[in-house]
């Protein structure tokens, strides 16, 4: 009888942990904050919409990431949604093999004042150059002067110190910040802890 | 208290110990993946179908005061702890990824937790089915 009672006691001790423990961790503050900040947002990272507005999504993604692909419409659509109000921050997480290059590729094209039609280009064709069975990088270039890239120029500017410091100092940050996974959105500093358009919705209108 | 502990009470510590690291094994998991989200990779689940199990076998066997649960969580004890090694293996770059079924979904070898250096969810899994296989050992010897 009272080793029973040991077993029923420790059981409610354990579950009553588990239920204490998440209660205690939904509500600590998970935001950024302290020297953690900067490695948020760089002067380097590319802005959408109003730069001071007042809300702030950063967005850690990879050009090879479906995920990112698919959440690329969703974001840009809740911009339109709130002119001026959110600006979106972005930054690189390029997890996959060959996807530094890819970027270097963007932040190129960014020379060029063609930011967003490289990397519109880069998603729409995705399937093709990042497919699971033969990933090949190269077929991008044949889909790049679709947005009206200058080729020979990209690949001479990719190779500046500039976009390899710009690129290794977002991967340094990912790594501050505790990125594992793309796409990851911070909104003011917070983390999207739960993943899902319903729950980056909920945290945007939170900080708006 | 101080009486040397009964052959049979030592057996039922044993069985409650065991039980407990199961019972820790278990939430802790759902812990990480249901509280704070981090996706749990295939070996991860793996692992985990060879221990939610045992937190239920160990409790049944506590109250019935069943001397057989050798034979019923042993197998299963072994199947994880095969995976919990080939998983820690998979960590330490001892085996390449790319011979694991990890190259969808979420990758085997990213740590999500890495306390002092070497505690990793990979490593907390492996030192649970351990725990587990040493007591399960030592209670087959002092109940037969």
């Amino acid at each position: 009888m009272k080793k029973q009672t040991i077993v029923i006691a420790s059981l409610f001790v354990l579950v009553l942990l588990f239920v204490g423990g998440s209660y205690f961790y939904k509500n600590a503050d998970h935001s950024v904050t302290g020297e953690k900040t900067t490695a948020l947002m760089r002067p380097h990272a590319y802005v959408i919409g109003n730069p001071n507005a007042k809300t702030t999504i950063v967005e850690f993604f990879d050009p090879a990431c479906e995920t990112c692909k698919s959440f690329y419409p969703f974001v840009k659509n809740i911009l339109k949604q709130n002119p001026d109000k959110i600006k979106l921050v972005l930054r690189y997480a390029p997890f996959h093999t060959d996807s530094y290059y890819v970027v270097a590729m963007i932040e190129a094209a960014r020379l060029q004042g063609k930011y967003l039609e490289a990397l519109e280009v880069i998603y729409k064709y995705q399937d093709k150059w990042a497919s699971h069975h033969t990933p090949n990088i190269g077929l991008i270039w044949g889909f790049l002067p679709e947005a009206g890239i200058d080729i020979e120029k990209l690949k001479d500017d990719m190779k500046k110190p500039e976009i390899d410091a710009l690129i290794k100092q977002d991967i340094a940050d990912t790594k501050t910040l505790g990125v594992k996974a793309t796409p990851e959105f911070f909104v003011n500093g917070k983390p999207l802890l739960k993943f899902g358009y319903k729950e980056l919705q909920a945290l945007i209108e939170s900080e708006l | 208290m101080n009486q040397p502990l009964k052959s049979s009470n030592l057996v039922w510590a044993t069985l409650f110990l065991c039980w407990l690291t199961a019972m820790i094994a278990t939430l802790g998991s759902l812990f990480f993946s249901e509280v704070m989200f981090f996706p749990p990779c295939v070996m991860c689940w793996y692992q985990r179908i060879c221990m939610y199990p045992l937190a239920v076998i160990f409790l049944v066997a506590l109250f019935s005061n069943d001397k057989n649960v050798f034979k019923y969580a042993m197998p299963l004890v072994i199947l994880g702890l095969f995976f919990a090694i080939y998983h820690n293996l998979l960590y330490f770059g001892i085996l390449p990824e790319s011979v694991a079924p990890c190259s969808q979904g979420v990758s085997c070898t990213s740590d999500y937790v890495n306390w002092f250096g070497f505690i990793t969810i990979q490593f907390l899994s492996l030192v649970s089915f351990v725990i587990v296989f040493v007591l399960l050992l030592f209670l087959k010897r002092k109940a037969s």
